[in-house]
């Protein structure tokens, strides 16, 4: 049985893992891939300490970091379910089973689909989800960006260097994206900006052709061959059912990161923390882990 | 025998990136056809998997989407 089993390798799990292995605990950190979120995030501005930096550099520095130290990393085997038993928990994967003193669940999220009809049909034949990915296959064509907060924008703003038309499309009256990326956009002379609209589907033959909206009360096609949805994401909470969640489906914490389940705590955007950004989600790994470490110490005396 | 391996990338896409870092670290030696600027290799792409999500890996005529760590661990004889 190990002292403690970190689930997810993102921000918050690489971060409680590192401090883990510094407190000299038999850490296990399981996970799908390496990265999670922030490896897609096209440019990173607001990572204290680094002015400029792109998600998969400053992943490559949380993992090289990660070498450092003698954690065991088992990637390509995501958890399924977290159980408790008598003296510690059962952690299920797709290919094994562990168990463990204590459990850091740091899973993150998923992106958010549109569920409109067409998306399904063309997920990987023009409906993507990630720009940073995907973007390059577009070149000189045209793309909808589907969602107007952050994610959205900073889509479009990858989009619009290699893109012949970029169109951002949200249901609310408003964007909700940060000032500094509305100004970006705005200057760009390949982008246009709608707003209250409704996304009725997203047509095509073998490939998606385009999207069929509604706005200012007249329906219209938008012709693309990219449809990227950005409309936000869910927790992956699903393997610890029998936690607290909010109404988002999140995982509550309290001030030490801890769950309504004594033994388990959770870090990172897949809690009701107030602010999912990668900063955070650090910081709450390492918060989430010296209270693992001091749960672990207080059962031993 | 060594296998034939081609990989399908885009330059910015994360999971690409890492999965020829993987490969590199493995000492594995493959071609790689960046499809954003290569047209004959994005339609070739196309054609191997019928989808345009990268990365794509053909190994000996045996296509993987993704970063499948497991099935090319698998595929590979690596495990």
């Amino acid at each position: 049985m190990r002292d403690i089993i970190i689930i997810g390798a993102g921000p918050a799990g690489i971060t409680a893992s590192i401090y883990a292995a510094r407190q000299r605990l038999d850490v296990l950190l399981l996970t799908g891939d390496i990265g999670g979120q922030a490896v897609l995030s096209g440019d990173i501005e607001n990572y204290t300490g680094f002015q400029f930096i792109s998600g998969v550099e400053l992943t490559a520095k949380f993992q090289e970091h990660l070498r450092q130290f003698s954690v065991d990393v088992r990637e390509g085997e995501p958890v399924r379910r977290v159980a408790a038993t008598g003296d510690g928990f059962t952690i299920t994967t797709t290919t094994g089973m562990h168990t463990a003193r204590c459990v850091i669940i740091a899973s993150g999220r998923t992106p958010r689909m549109l569920n409109v009809p067409g998306e399904e049909q063309f997920r990987n034949r023009g409906v993507v989800y990630c720009a940073a990915c995907d973007g390059p296959l577009f070149s000189g064509k045209d793309v909808v960006v589907i969602g107007g907060g952050n994610s959205g924008f900073d889509a479009a703003l990858q989009l619009i260097k290699i893109a012949r038309t970029v169109t951002v499309i949200e249901k609310d009256p408003a964007f909700r994206a940060e000032p500094v990326l509305l100004e970006k956009a705005r200057l760009a002379p390949n982008i246009e900006l709608l707003a209250a609209v409704e996304v009725r589907e997203i047509f095509g033959d073998t490939f998606a052709r385009g999207v069929r909206i509604v706005h200012d009360g007249r329906e219209r096609d938008v012709p693309a061959e990219g449809v990227f949805i950005e409309i936000g994401s869910v927790p992956n909470a699903s393997l610890a059912p029998d936690l607290a969640r909010n109404k988002a489906g999140e995982i509550i914490i309290d001030g030490g990161c801890r769950t309504s389940i004594e033994g388990i705590f959770a870090a990172g955007d897949v809690t009701d923390v107030v602010a999912k950004q990668i900063i955070v989600a650090c910081g709450e790994g390492a918060k989430a882990l010296l209270s693992a470490a001091s749960y672990l110490n207080r059962r031993r005396s | 025998m060594a296998k034939t391996i081609t990989i399908y990338s885009t330059a910015t896409c994360p999971h690409c990136i890492r999965l020829k870092a993987f490969l590199h670290e493995q000492n594995i030696v493959f071609t790689n056809v960046d499809v954003g600027q290569d047209r004959t290799g994005y339609d070739e792409m196309i054609k191997k998997s019928g989808q345009m999500g990268v990365p794509v890996l053909d190994i000996d005529g045996k296509i993987i989407i993704g970063f499948d760590r497991q099935a090319i661990v698998r595929e590979l004889g690596m495990a």
